[in-house]
């Protein structure tokens, strides 16, 4: 809060007449620049939505206006400009004339940087793709507002394609967009904001949104003549769409738990516009009142960008490129990072990620691994990375988080899969056989789950963590005990920690694999027996998981499919399947059974 | 095992020729190839080329491997029957551009028999150049180990250990006994057509069974896998070396006879494609190594 008073305070209020309107408009930042000055600071000028007025951006224009000059105004009908009276005072030819008369105002030369949100970004669509504003707008960023005329090519397309799956979408939207029938009912909208519908509006938003704030002083006027601007422009737009291109670079920022405009209504957008970004951030509409730090962000790194500074990798990986093969991009834009990175299991979930576009980093204690997948996944068209790191070393693993965390941004997907193999009586297991096994197999698990975590919330990913367990977490042996309770803790832990991240919509899996055939065999430390006798055991394990012949292939198949499907738990391979089965029906077998000794 | 074998000049030069023939074969089909080729017309165009200049026998008769058939992907990599499989027949499948295909030809000249293996592709593909690179550590590698006298079976996994760093999968294991190589025997020289029953050469198979049976009584195996029945040192003699890598839906392989003697290893000639191709991609020393 005290930010958003300060930089009210620093604002210089400005009344700027377009037609016969008057905008009011509030300049934040450096206000010595004036006309005759050539202002050095790129300008941002931010529009806002219905039923708000400037103040929905009061979280954001602290931070901005310390880097940016920062334009935030009242469009017409909303909180202090003023509010024409006829509905066709609100068609969007004269909200564009309007944002044309403020730029003109407060940047005469410069081209701003326009941010917008809701019907500020319906507005600006019209701005960057029509001639008036033409070489005045730098990039633009929407949140949550589409083009009204992309939306009506977009609903003739799917219409036209007659696939009862495009037409579904097409309802899908109409059934988020209820509310725009509803402003559409003579008197029914504006009376409910002049019953009170303003007092309550804050607690609507808390309530399903989960923002708190206070109502702006002009929300109930803002409601009741927004309005005008669904009936002025929806029906006449959706019905007969215009083409609308741009040649200004966009960044969409896309709520993708909004409740009010579809996902798949951004479909195809790249035919409209030659340079676009696209960002998702799992929250509700208000983006700007629920992650203003986001907001800020992601502006900041797209002003910086445009204004010929380097594209920072994840602005860059949110480059929406077309052309690439279709059905081969699943995760593009996805930054993926896979511990265990350089062999396996590991190797092979990276290598399945990176053909389907993701851009991918390869974890390895064996560092000339781990770079030899990142040349496989480059191979597969990928950008890939390869890092060495010790998953159980706590500090290696803060850096190696931090390096992800300032060189590439938070990740979309994590893969904790490095472990190693160990088998042996429990008594037969030193102290530190157990503490060499936890530290990679359990420490490293909860090193990445924690810290990448940590940067799925802050970053609003709706990510996965993907926790590569194995059948053994629920098939006791006493040949296995340290390495079966390693694993029973990973899938534990992951049970847990899904259920503290579901709120985030942090997707956690686990995968258990049975028999895979990798180089775990040839490493799995034997306790308690001589050298040749390990060496024994290693041979027989190896030629066992060979004659199994099930491949690491496998089990980076079931991890895809866990992460498009939101799976909990997977199970690979019919071992996997039958001791998961055995554990419930009968744990008394199951118990059993782990007395048995099986010699390799 | 089959003591006393020294390589005849003589000998040597006829394989020579016949493996030069085979390549020479490889190349100039190669150059013939179009898009919108079967994998069967290759082969016959392959096979043309070979009777016209002088074979009149082969270990078998050409393969011809489009697409992700030259990973052995879909019902080609079928390992059940040992490796017998239809799949790997010729087929109808059409060359398109940037598609790898693999050429492998087994000609007897004089009854000297070879047999090759040739990568390439129309166009440009970066998976296929990595592999093709890569296989070069492979030829290093064999080479390397034979001349130790290490065992048959360990250098096969030691193939295997390589694949599995480099990320490939060893496609070798698809063809029939899994084998990395097997021996090519002298025949008898003469100027008559013979036989091939299933696309394989009847004399040459002839031999290779009685080197089985040999090896048996002997304790050693013309079937150079990684399974304990090559379990002995390298044989005196001629192996054709197969080593075939896949990754995704993109394989190479390259095929060349390597002389074992008593004491000693060499490649058959070093004037083949794969090696120039790596000397002209600068791949020294390690080209000059192998």
């Amino acid at each position: 809060m005290s930010t958003q008073i300060k930089a009210q305070a620093e604002a210089q209020t400005l009344r700027v007449r377009s037609g016969d309107v008057e905008l009011a408009v509030k300049v934040y930042g450096d206000t010595r620049q004036s006309a005759k000055q050539p202002a050095k600071q790129p300008v941002v000028v931010l529009v806002h939505g219905y039923p708000d007025s400037n103040h929905v951006w009061n979280k954001v224009v602290g931070p901005l206006s310390a880097r940016y000059r920062v334009v935030a105004y009242d469009v017409r009908g909303a909180g202090e400009s003023t509010v024409p009276t006829h509905t066709a005072a609100y068609e969007l030819e004269h909200l564009v004339a309007d944002l044309a008369a403020v730029v003109d105002a407060v940047s005469p030369e410069q081209p701003i940087h326009l941010v917008a949100h809701d019907w500020g970004s319906i507005q600006s669509w019209e701005a960057v793709s029509t001639e008036r504003l033409k070489g005045r707008i730098a990039s633009y960023t929407s949140i949550s507002g589409p083009s009204l005329d992309h939306a009506g090519y977009w609903v003739m397309q799917r219409l036209r394609s007659a696939a009862p799956g495009e037409i579904a979408k097409v309802a899908n939207q109409l059934m988020h967009s209820w509310y725009i029938g509803a402003f559409h009912l003579p008197l029914a909208a504006p009376l409910a904001w002049k019953l009170g519908l303003d007092q309550l509006w804050p607690k609507l938003l808390e309530r399903f949104e989960g923002i708190r704030g206070e109502s702006a002083p002009t929300q109930s006027s803002d409601g009741q003549h927004g309005v005008n601007l669904y009936r002025a422009n929806v029906a006449k737009r959706l019905l007969s769409p215009r083409e609308r291109r741009t040649s200004v670079p966009v960044q969409l920022v896309v709520p993708t738990r909004d409740r009010f405009v579809s996902l798949e209504l951004l479909e195809g957008l790249d035919q409209w516009v030659d340079e676009l970004w696209r960002r998702d951030v799992a929250a509700g509409h208000w983006l700007q009142l629920s992650h203003p730090e986001l907001v800020v962000r992601y502006v900041s790194e797209f002003v910086d960008f445009i204004e010929g500074g380097e594209e920072p990798a994840a602005l860059h990986r949110a480059r929406v490129r077309s052309g690439r093969k279709p059905g081969n991009n699943k995760y593009a834009g996805k930054l993926a990072i896979v511990t265990g990175g350089g062999s396996g299991i590991g190797r092979e979930t990276l290598l399945a990620l990176a053909e389907q576009g993701a851009e991918v980093v390869a974890a390895d204690i064996d560092l000339a691994a781990a770079q030899r997948s990142a040349e496989l996944a480059e191979l597969l068209g990928a950008t890939a990375h390869a890092r060495k790191v010790d998953v159980g070393d706590a500090k290696a693993m803060e850096a190696f988080a931090a390096w992800v965390a300032s060189e590439l941004g938070a990740p979309d997907i994590v893969v904790n899969n490095a472990g190693i193999g160990m088998a042996g009586n429990f008594l037969d297991t030193s102290t530190a056989d157990w503490e060499k096994i936890l530290h990679v197999n359990l420490w490293g698990v909860i090193h990445g789950s924690r810290l990448f975590g940590k940067q799925m919330v802050a970053a609003g990913k709706s990510g996965h963590i993907v926790n590569v367990a194995s059948a053994l977490a629920f098939a006791p042996s006493r040949m296995l005990a340290a390495y079966a309770t390693s694993k029973a803790a990973v899938a534990m832990l992951s049970d847990c920690l899904r259920a503290e991240l579901a709120d985030q919509g942090i997707h956690v899996v686990s995968v258990c694999p049975g028999v895979i055939d990798t180089s775990i065999t040839g490493n799995t430390r034997f306790v308690g027996v001589s050298e040749e006798e390990q060496k024994r055991r290693r041979d027989g394990a190896k030629k066992l998981y060979q004659r199994r012949n099930l491949k690491p292939q496998a089990v980076s198949a079931a991890i895809l499919k866990a992460i498009d499907n939101n799976r909990q738990e997977v199970l690979v391979g019919s071992e996997a399947h039958g001791a998961r089965l055995l554990s419930r029906l009968s744990p008394k077998l199951s118990r059993r059974l782990a007395r048995m000794e099986l010699s390799f | 095992m089959s003591k006393g074998w020294d390589p005849a000049i003589a000998d040597l030069d006829g394989f020579r020729e016949a493996q030069q023939l085979a390549y020479r074969c490889a190349e100039a089909i190669a150059d013939e190839l179009t898009p919108g080729m079967t994998e069967r017309e290759a082969a016959a165009l392959m096979q043309h080329w070979l009777t016209a200049n002088g074979a009149n026998d082969c270990f078998h008769q050409p393969f011809a491997w489009f697409g992700d058939r030259t990973a052995f992907r879909g019902f080609i990599g079928f390992r059940h029957f040992g490796g017998f499989n239809p799949a790997f027949y010729p087929g109808s499948r059409k060359l398109e551009e940037n598609m790898p295909y693999i050429l492998d030809c087994a000609p007897t000249l004089n009854g000297y028999t070879a047999d090759i293996g040739y990568s390439g592709c129309i166009g440009e593909n970066r998976i296929l150049d990595k592999l093709m690179d890569d296989l070069l550590e492979y030829r290093v590698l064999i080479l390397g180990l034979v001349k130790q006298r290490k065992q048959l079976s360990e250098i096969s996994q030691a193939v295997d250990r390589l694949c599995a760093k480099h990320g490939y999968e060893p496609r070798h294991k698809a063809y029939p006994f899994q084998v990395l190589a097997h021996r090519v025997e002298k025949l008898e020289a003469d100027e008559r057509k013979h036989r091939s029953v299933l696309n394989f050469g009847v004399r040459n198979i002839g031999k290779l069974v009685s080197d089985v049976a040999k090896g048996r009584r002997e304790g050693w195996s013309p079937l150079w896998s990684s399974g304990h029945a090559s379990d002995h040192p390298p044989t005196p003699g001629l192996w054709a070396v197969e080593p075939h890598l896949g990754f995704r839906g993109v394989g190479a392989k390259w095929e060349e006879l390597l002389v074992v003697t008593e004491e000693d290893a060499f490649w058959l000639d070093d004037d083949v494609p794969q090696v120039r191709r790596w000397l002209s991609r600068g791949l020294e020393p390690l080209a000059k190594a192998a």
